[in-house]
């Protein structure tokens, strides 16, 4: 299977990154290489296996439901590019 | 005084306890020789004021005699692992500034049995890369270079700044993490041991993740005791991570030297590669010897899906990736660039902040994972998973004890060498570890020899779970074996 630019800037999109036109085309024949790559997978006979969903079986541990953390909003948004009044500030998001 | 950064760890701990030199002469032994190794540009950031304050503070419990297994012992920290106050940028621009307000697990495990922090070291961005080639701030040299030769070689990745630092005796043991071989083939590509423990032994706390299922942290150090040493230290059961097992850390160290007599070792015919260099297979052959004569039985098995282990990993890698990358819009930490609308702002900051490999993966993880593709790609992945999985799981039920193989296809190669247009070049670097990722076992790179050019070549060893003991047990007969390999000084 491939991918055409189009469907490059489709997938893009999706993950929010803006490609240039003479990016997307470069992007188009690495993501062709790599999707070449892989398609020997489908040489591979996987009727009835399970796919992996943990490396090792286990049941994932639950912790008591108490608060054990909070209130460090300063340093929750120490790092924010552009905050105030312990928000993160944004460009609008509705209009 | 001898050159303090020619101890090993376990030498310098001996010498800290018979008082031969203090930790605060340790630690400011290794910023001299940091300052000194630039050009290599290991070091991402130096926290020198930090250093000599945690080897004061090391200096007091050593003279009241409270000290704690790794007291001022200078190590370095790759940038994945946030460090409390301290950049934390996992080698990418779109990090900017980036400060944690925490510290991870695992280094926290360091500081508390009294290790010094030098500073953090270079990685490939995102720990996306074989070479350290794709780090925002340039690539790390190898302190390894060709007989007769000044080019500047890669010292492999994505942990380079770690494996380079460790063979350049600028720090005395270095942290570093493991995806599809980020540990073990830059330790084999410097001459140094590296170890990826079993998945879930470590805990991934407050270490930037790139593929949540496969990540998982190790030590990189001078020999195989330094490196059961760091382990020890690293490793723990952590409420914060719900991966992480329960179960109790050996004593690592107390297997280093113990008898390997009777111990089964496998040898799959699958990793003899159609071309494999002549001189990686003859290595193996001296492995395969070296352990003979050590007591260990040989035999022959087959994993059938090892060819399979490489496409998967780059349809399961990139696909967690696409989703632990998404956080990284500009609006939290990091860079943000500005745009007409929020979606804008998130489009132009990733643009600007993702190196080209990283975009690369994340696309491919994207497209992997969306609707149509997502049962043709990354379900089959994972059922292939099952199947890598199980091929090393009928090995050990045979009564396998560990698995050699080669770590790498070939020694260093040249910074930019690799710079073509296809990037699968630079995957099949990665081609005999991945597997080890796949299956979440544990597996360590020890050196073996050197090639025809003068550098460095590593064998790789496979474990059963949680059975890191026994690697570190075969490990240290090879060491034993092959001796010890140390680069030149030309910088």
């Amino acid at each position: 299977m491939s991918v055409d630019t189009a469907t490059v800037r489709r997938v893009a999109r999706l993950a929010r990154i803006k490609v240039s036109d003479e990016e997307a085309e470069r992007m188009t024949g690495e993501l062709n290489s790599i999707l070449g790559f892989v398609e020997q997978l489908d040489e591979v006979d996987v009727s009835d296996v399970e796919p992996m969903t943990s490396v090792v079986a286990m049941t994932m541990r639950l912790r008591a439901d108490v608060v054990t953390d909070g209130d460090v909003a300063a340093k929750v948004t120490g790092n924010a590019p552009m905050s105030d009044d312990d928000f993160f500030m944004v460009p609008k998001v509705v209009e | 005084m001898t050159d303090l950064t020619a101890l090993t760890i376990a030498e310098a701990r001996k010498g800290l306890a018979g008082k031969d030199f203090t930790a605060t002469e340790l630690t400011k032994a290794y910023l001299a020789a940091m300052a000194a190794a630039r050009e290599l540009n290991a070091y991402v950031v130096e926290t020198p004021e930090k250093a000599l304050a945690m080897a004061a503070a090391s200096d007091a419990r050593i003279a009241a005699g409270e000290a704690r297994a790794l007291e001022g012992i200078p190590l370095g920290i790759k940038d994945l692992f946030a460090t409390e106050g301290v950049h934390t940028q996992a080698a990418s621009h779109i990090l900017d500034g980036f400060r944690p307000a925490y510290e991870s697990t695992v280094t926290n495990n360091l500081w508390a049995d009294g290790a010094v922090m030098l500073g953090k070291l270079n990685m490939d961005e995102f720990a996306m890369g074989s070479s350290n080639e794709t780090s925002f701030y340039g690539p790390v040299k190898s302190p390894w270079r060709k007989a007769g030769s000044n080019m500047a070689l890669v010292p492999g990745g994505s942990s380079g700044g770690s494996a380079a630092a460790v063979a350049a005796r600028i720090c005395a043991g270095a942290t570093a993490t493991d995806t599809g071989g980020s540990i073990r083939q830059p330790a084999a590509f410097t001459g140094t041991v590296g170890i990826k423990p079993t998945y879930g032994r470590c805990s991934r706390w407050g270490i930037v993740a790139f593929a949540s299922s496969l990540d998982q942290a190790g030590p990189i150090a001078r020999d195989v005791r330094d490196a059961a040493i760091l382990l020890k230290s690293m490793a723990s059961v952590d409420l914060k991570d719900s991966t992480s097992v329960d179960l109790p850390v050996p004593d690592y160290e107390a297997a280093v030297g113990a008898s390997v007599k009777g111990m089964k070792i496998g040898i799959p015919k699958e990793y003899r590669l159609d071309g494999i260099a002549a001189e990686i297979d003859g290595l193996w052959q001296k492995g395969i010897d070296w352990l003979r004569e050590a007591g260990a039985e040989i035999v022959e098995i087959s994993l059938p899906h090892t060819k399979y282990a490489l496409p998967a990993y780059y349809i399961v890698a990139p696909a967690e990736a696409s989703s632990n990358l998404a956080r990284y819009d500009g609006v939290r930490y990091g860079l943000r660039v500005p745009g007409s609308d929020i979606v804008d702002m998130y489009e132009n900051s990733r643009a600007a902040g993702f190196g080209a490999e990283v975009k690369r993966r994340i696309l491919i993880g994207t497209y992997v994972l969306s609707a149509g593709y997502y049962d043709a790609y990354y379900l089959r992945a994972q059922k292939v998973r099952t199947l890598i999985k199980r091929d090393f799981e009928i090995a050990f039920e045979a009564g396998v004890d560990a698995i050699l193989t080669p770590a790498t296809p070939s020694a260093a190669f040249g910074i930019g060498e690799k710079a073509g247009a296809d990037p699968v070049e630079m995957y099949l670097n990665d081609v005999f570890t991945v597997t080890v990722n796949m299956a979440g076992l544990p597996g360590i790179a020890v050196p073996a020899g050197l090639s025809a050019d003068g550098l460095p070549l590593g064998l790789q060893l496979i474990g059963k779970p949680f059975d890191e003991s026994t690697l570190f047990s075969l490990g240290a007969v090879i060491e034993q074996a092959a001796g010890r390999f140390a680069a030149e000084l030309w910088w």
